[in-house]
């Protein structure tokens, strides 16, 4: 009985140190990121930092305007591409589509969630840069090499498809069934069912799935890192080539450790990083908690 | 009326062609990925390392080191995740902790598996320079393992809060301790969802590239210690994709990624159903 008593302690005082323990690595990165990135913050103000267009870390200059612009535009115009269409996509598998075929996206859509940013960056590279430098620019009347804004927000809105889709099915699938007969059988079309009850009720998983698409789309470094560029300049048009806040850190941080003003700002950016999925983080969270609320059934 | 079954129609066809718009970039990249790394497979590729290029001569040789590299860090990364992931897991019920203290815990988790996976790297990466070591497995690992922790522990916990709450009670009132219901009778009922949190960290860890780019380097022999730097996979791709002569190499790499993550997602489905047989309904 005590060796029991005794284990049970010692068993939870483990978990609780464990649970601590990554607990803390929240904070530590944290700590560590603001640490680091405090030198380039001494010598210039946060105002300059985020607001001046020139990166040109041999005069000392680490304005970060153009990078934010980029990623601002990368993300934007990925999750545009992205949300509608996956929506769209989620409802027909879910509402429309006939069971077979059904069962036959879902495991797949689960695989392409999986699939390494590489492998998408790899294909991107070879196939989707030179079909935008030949086609799509061309198109538009623009002259680029196809590594450029806006092919690095056409991967990255495939790469968010599966992501929004599996858990958008996810929240659809647990609507009650009473609910959509309801409206149907007051002489609602099925679209109509769909946008005022299944959209509706599950307004807070489709939240949910947007936030975890900005997440990535946000985050990405490789693929954005292999298709964008990498010209610091404030872009003139989406066929310019660019830079993001990620993918900054991945092309620059192997050269450049041993200069530590220039390792202090790509701390910077770094934490930045981690600021904006915190605060997105915490508003989706807030969000959530007032959408389910509000659209309880 | 005209109106709204005209709507109904339109939207439809929107959704026709959102799906195909889905489906069809999907399997283009599957099928580039397929076609071109099956052609620049071989076994000289899959159980050589790359030789160095000799000007004039396309490099040959093959991808072993990236192969045995990228399973050296991720198999033992998503072990030392599972095992911490389950702990953790186990620990948010509310038995151990009271469910506000879980639920910021929780929140956190979630913010740690969306931070994206370089400051992963770089995190290691500044310790790994302050305790003067140098790009290595080992600490390619630890990042792995970091990156992994919080996917492996929330999908665990979502599995866990699924145990129906009478199988704990009836533990309880046998006289179990809290250790021997969470780790006897929970962890066995959730099993099925625990090995399906382990495997979606393996396929995510095995994939990553950004959080072990500086942190294991690159190097083109096998890794003979736990401090060699090594390629894998992911950074092999990463290496060679602009290069031309090293396109087949990096496409064999994609492919054999492709068929890992394949496989690993295969694994799940028929594992996850072959244990549901064994958990009490």
């Amino acid at each position: 009985m005590n060796t029991r008593k005794l284990r049970d302690l010692i068993g939870t005082k483990t978990l609780l140190l464990i649970t601590l323990f990554v607990s803390s690595l929240f904070f530590l990165i944290f700590i560590l990121l603001l640490s680091r990135s405090l030198l380039v913050l001494e010598s210039h103000s946060i105002i300059e930092v985020l607001f001046s267009s020139i990166w040109n870390p041999d005069a000392g200059q680490f304005g970060l305007a153009a990078i934010i612009v980029d990623t601002i535009l990368v993300t934007g115009f990925a999750l545009l591409i992205a949300i509608p269409i996956s929506l769209l996509s989620a409802i027909y598998i879910v509402e429309y589509a006939p069971r077979r075929l059904r069962k036959t996206i879902r495991p797949f859509i689960d695989v392409l969630a999986g699939v390494p940013s590489v492998v998408y960056g790899l294909c991107a590279f070879l196939f989707l840069a030179p079909f935008v430098q030949n086609v799509i620019a061309p198109f538009f009347g623009a002259q680029s090499t196809g590594l450029c804004i806006f092919s690095a927000a056409i991967i990255l809105s495939i790469m968010v498809f599966p992501i929004i889709i599996s858990l958008c099915i996810e929240s659809f699938d647990a609507i009650p069934l009473s609910l959509k007969e309801a409206s149907l059988s007051v002489g609602a079309t099925k679209w109509e069912t769909v946008k005022k009850v299944v959209f509706r009720a599950s307004a807070p998983s489709i939240i949910a799935a947007i936030l975890l698409g900005f997440g990535r789309a946000f985050g990405e470094t490789i693929a954005v890192n292999m298709v964008i560029g990498g010209t610091i300049r404030l872009p003139s048009s989406l066929f310019n080539p660019g830079e993001t806040l990620a993918s900054l850190i991945a092309s620059k941080y192997g050269e450049l450790m041993s200069i530590p003003l220039h390792e202090s700002a790509l701390m910077l950016v770094a934490l930045i990083l981690f600021i904006v999925v915190f605060l997105f983080y915490i508003l989706g969270f807030l969000t959530l908690r007032r959408a389910k609320k509000r659209w309880k059934y | 009326m005209n109106r709204r079954t005209l709507e109904e129609r339109l939207f439809k066809i929107l959704m026709v062609g959102s799906v195909c718009i889905v489906i069809g970039s999907l399997v283009v990249i599957f099928g580039l990925v397929v076609i071109n790394g099956a052609s620049s497979l071989s076994i000289e590729m899959i159980t050589q390392t790359p030789r160095p290029s000799v000007p004039g001569d396309p490099p040959g040789g093959g991808i072993l080191n990236a192969i045995v590299g990228s399973l050296l860090l991720a198999l033992p990364a998503t072990g030392f995740a599972s095992l911490i992931g389950i702990g953790i897991a186990l620990f948010l019920q509310n038995d151990f902790l009271h469910p506000r203290y879980s639920d910021i815990i929780r929140f956190m988790l979630d913010v740690l598996w969306g931070i994206p996976s370089i400051i992963y790297g770089i995190f290691c990466l500044m310790i790994m320079i302050s305790i003067g070591m140098s790009s290595s497995i080992l600490v390619g690992m630890i990042a792995l393992t970091l990156l992994e922790i919080p996917i492996i522990t929330r999908s665990m916990d979502e599995a866990i809060k699924m145990v129906p709450k009478g199988l704990k009670e009836g533990a309880y009132s046998l006289g179990s301790t809290k250790i021997e219901t969470a780790f006897r009778v929970i962890r066995r009922q959730a099993f099925p969802g625990i090995l399906a949190g382990i495997l979606l960290g393996l396929g995510r860890g095995i994939g990553d590239a950004a959080s072990i780019l500086f942190t294991a380097g690159f190097s083109n022999r096998l890794p003979t210690s736990l401090f060699d730097s090594t390629a894998t996979l992911p950074t092999m791709i990463y290496n060679l994709y602009s290069t031309p002569l090293g396109q087949s190499k990096a496409f064999a790499a994609a492919f054999i990624l492709l068929m890992i993550v394949l496989i690993v997602s295969v694994l799940s489905r028929l594992l996850t159903r072959r244990f549901k047989k064994h958990i009490i309904k």
